[in-house]
């Protein structure tokens, strides 16, 4: 499955580790949740990034201590219909102020691209190469955006009032990040 | 009327464009029909027994003249020239081909209309009283805040895939006339004893296999915070609604099984996180969507001209007057009411020439102006009285003018098993049978008020629960079946019917609610207790006597 | 989801499969081949085994047909086909309502 990072598909740096294989020596990897709480300390001793796969039906507070020690949180759409993992994204990103890699795992199809990244993703474990292909693009379909999160869009509601200050400024408001 | 500017305009004409490639994915075998089913659900498009059907947003139910005029287009060049309004302020089309989608979605883009949110788990199109902006009693006009919260849940990045489809309707009167009761979120706008606008918020209510009618978890939300709340209570479902089951997956389940209390400390709890951020909505941001609906310039009139009591002679005339035109805010204008039942009619149908000919009346008698209401009727709503002898002959001739609005024969129904896929036995006939039996204009008034709802399945499109008679449509050994419920309503005191008994077949409903009709007017302790009252007085059993003691 | 092939067929009398054609929604039906918008091209089952087959290759279509699944039928002696509940007989023969005529 190709990884899009950045709008490009890249190699991925990390190995996700199954439950029972033992840690490599060095190496970032990605460990279940299970694992990481059991021993936090031990997973972020290691003198390599850690990643941490956590489930859509767990609480993300419970990652809030150590997350500036985290650099990637996978986070999965067991099916692109489940859409717990928004909230999660979001969650992490505008409340708990994460800046880690926030990576899209599971059900990843492209015409949800646009959503994970204004929920705060910017990896996605995509699983057609083609739609991987099409990121760029996709992310780019829609130049309008209503609902404010964290992504720095500047949403509607902003940009009118920015154009009645000041009526250039429409047109900056409909710039993506 | 609200005036769509150039950035709503940019974002239907983005969809349109997305929708196009996905289709063109689609019909290549790029997306297989699993992924490209919840996609064409998001654009309104549900494939039914014969040929897709096209759902189209009515935001709060207004509509232009233009917008009419590019139905009655749609309705000719990519459909059977006709549509369906439906219970939730929406028009639909049942007989579009996919191929011919983008097209069809592009020419309505013209006119700022689009299928967004009209189906899928999402938060749909956002309802409300169809006479907002114009009823006497109103605090301020809803829509304002109907099109706030359509523009906030519109494409929205965390609440796109909910474990349910999610409703939201919003009133700004006592009279509820929006059923906001049987909403996944219902509000109701109040004035609070210091003069400051706020809303009472419910949660939880909804039809359907499990219905509910929703319950109040916050009584006075500062209208500031109203978006914020609104977030919450998404947020809160999101997360902990159940996705293991379809059929306990809506919000209502989730308020059901926590219990109110404990879903209200998880809405308060979330809403304390994010109260004052992004969402707030500062005066600024209210007055500038306000300031984007425009009023007509009414002329100053006074109340009764003479030509109403010229025409006052014509009985029929009198007779609409009466039943189908209700007060305006403003005097010497009138709301009309345009009945889509007539008698032996599929209620809520318009063909391509009616929404011409009202489309040129709401230019003519309305500013242009048209509403949709819940009872899958249209509006018009700023008709100036001394017009209304010469709107009657008009609609009339068009067949608009069955003065049965609010009675026995202005039923809902949904499409049911003629065209549905999902039904299990037809609602349009067993419709279509009522009216001819309670086609005399002097019978259905003599009745009074009552509202007659058929759905055609348990989903209960056609809100069967909350009519004062509920017709529900069953499947018993690959026959059709009726169950009928009495004394429901959907109004601010919104109730749950009461089953009479066991489901007749479909030859005996019309039969059975004549017996049901009869028992009423011998029942009633005078003329002007609605039928509703009388049930809700002598509980069903009287009438289920009546009913099944020859069946 | 589960595939329909994955759920137990079980057939009481003869047997269709039919669908809605991608590209416009129109009803069809299952032949020993491809497609029909006829009913009485459609290929007739008899057993469980002959249906899940003839579904099977439905399903594999995943292009040309939206949904397909098994319905019963009524064969007269004569060997003409008619649907065999009501929900197929409103397929074969459409609305049981008079359309508004096209004006």
């Amino acid at each position: 499955m190709p990884l899009v990072k950045r709008g490009t598909i890249v190699a991925d740096e990390f190995i996700a580790l199954a439950d029972d294989a033992p840690a490599p020596d060095k190496g970032a990897v990605i460990v279940s949740a299970a694992r990481f709480i059991a021993e936090p300390e031990v997973w972020l001793g290691r003198a390599a990034p850690l990643g941490v796969a956590w489930p859509n039906d767990r609480d993300v507070t419970e990652l809030v201590p150590y997350l500036s020690r985290l650099a990637l949180i996978a986070l999965v759409f067991p099916k692109f219909r489940d859409g717990r993992a928004y909230t999660q994204a979001r969650l992490l990103r505008e409340r708990h102020g994460y800046r880690g890699q926030l990576r899209a795992t599971g059900q990843v199809l492209r015409d949800q691209f646009l959503f994970m990244q204004r929920a705060g993703f910017d990896a996605f474990d995509v699983v057609k190469a083609s739609d991987a292909e099409a990121f760029a693009a996709t992310v780019a379909r829609y130049s309008v955006f209503y609902a404010p999160t964290g992504d720095g869009r500047i949403t509607v509601f902003r940009a009118r009032l920015m154009a009645a200050a000041r009526p250039a400024a429409v047109a900056a408001g409909r710039s993506g990040s | 009327m609200y005036a769509h500017d150039e950035l709503d305009r940019v974002l239907v004409n983005e969809r349109v464009t997305e929708f196009r490639d996905q289709v063109r994915r689609r019909l290549s075998g790029e997306l297989t029909e699993d992924e490209f089913k919840s996609l064409r659900l998001m654009n309104g498009i549900y494939l039914q027994l014969h040929a897709y059907m096209l759902r189209i947003a009515i935001p709060y139910g207004t509509l232009s003249s233009a917008q009419m005029r590019k139905l009655a287009y749609v309705a000719r060049r990519f459909d059977r020239g006709y549509g369906h309004f439906t219970t939730r302020q929406n028009i639909q089309f049942h007989w579009h081909k996919l191929a011919d989608l983008p097209d069809s979605l592009a020419a309505l883009a013209e006119v700022g209309l689009h299928g967004i949110q009209t189906s899928g788990n999402c938060v749909r199109n956002i309802t409300t009283d169809q006479l907002a902006g114009v009823a006497p009693d109103e605090i301020e006009d809803p829509r304002i805040w109907a099109e706030l919260f359509r523009q906030y849940t519109t494409l929205h990045p965390e609440f796109s895939f909910l474990p349910r489809k999610f409703k939201i309707a919003v009133i700004a009167t006592p009279q509820d006339r929006a059923a906001i009761k049987i909403h996944d979120i219902g509000v109701a706008l109040h004035r609070n004893a210091a003069g400051e606008t706020g809303f009472e918020v419910m949660v939880g209510g909804g039809l359907g296999r499990s219905p509910f009618i929703a319950k109040v978890i916050n009584p006075f939300v500062p209208r500031r915070d109203i978006l914020s709340y609104i977030e919450a209570v998404l947020r809160v479902y999101n997360q902990y609604g159940r996705r293991d089951n379809l059929f306990k997956a809506r919000i209502k389940i989730l308020v059901h099984e926590l219990g109110v209390a404990k879903f209200t400390e998880e809405v308060e709890a979330e809403f304390r996180q994010i109260r004052g951020g992004a969402l707030a909505l500062d005066d600024e941001v209210v007055a500038d969507i306000a300031a984007r609906f425009s009023y007509p310039a009414y002329e100053k009139l006074a109340d009764a001209p003479p030509e109403l009591a010229r025409a006052a002679n014509d009985e029929r005339f009198s007779a609409w007057r009466r039943n189908s035109v209700a007060r305006h805010k403003v005097p010497g204008y009138a709301v009309v009411t345009l009945s889509l039942k007539p008698t032996g009619g599929t209620p809520g149908d318009a063909t391509a020439a009616q929404m011409e000919t009202i489309a040129g009346l709401a230019d003519r008698y309305s500013f242009g102006e048209i509403r949709v209401a819940h009872e899958q009727n249209l509006v018009l709503p700023h008709v100036a009285q001394r017009d209304l002898p010469v709107l009657w002959r008009a609609l009339d001739a068009a067949g608009l003018a069955t003065p049965n609005v609010g009675l026995i024969s202005d039923i809902i129904s949904c499409p049911g098993l003629d065209y549905c896929s999902l039904s299990n036995a037809r609602s349009i006939p067993i419709a279509q049978e009522l009216t001819r039996r309670f086609a005399d204009p002097q019978l259905a008034t003599l009745i009074g008020r009552l509202h007659i709802n058929i759905s055609g399945c348990i989903n209960a499109c056609g809100h069967h629960h909350i009519g004062h008679i509920g017709i529900l449509g069953v499947d018993k050994n690959g026959e059709e079946f009726y169950q009928i419920t009495l004394g429901g309503r959907a109004d601010e005191g919104a109730v749950l019917g009461h089953l009479l008994g066991p489901a007749v077949p479909f030859d005996q409903v019309a039969d059975v609610i004549e017996d049901i009709v009869e028992t009423y007017l011998d029942l009633r302790q005078a003329p002007d207790e609605l039928f509703v009252q009388t049930v809700e007085r002598l509980g069903v059993t009287p009438f289920k006597e009546r009913v099944y003691a020859t069946r | 989801m589960t595939s329909p092939l994955q759920q137990k067929i079980k057939i009481a009398g003869p047997s269709v499969v039919t669908a809605n054609r991608t590209h416009d929604g129109v009803v069809i039906w299952r032949t020993a081949s491809g497609w029909s918008t006829a009913l009485a091209d459609a290929a007739v089952v008899r057993i469980a085994d002959e249906a899940r087959a003839l579904l099977g290759a439905a399903l594999a279509d995943d292009i040309g047909a939206v949904g397909p699944y098994i319905a019963p039928v009524e064969i007269a002696a004569d060997g003409t086909i008619s649907p065999g509940n009501l929900r197929e007989r409103i397929r074969v023969g459409g609305v049981t309502i008079t359309l508004p005529a096209m004006a």
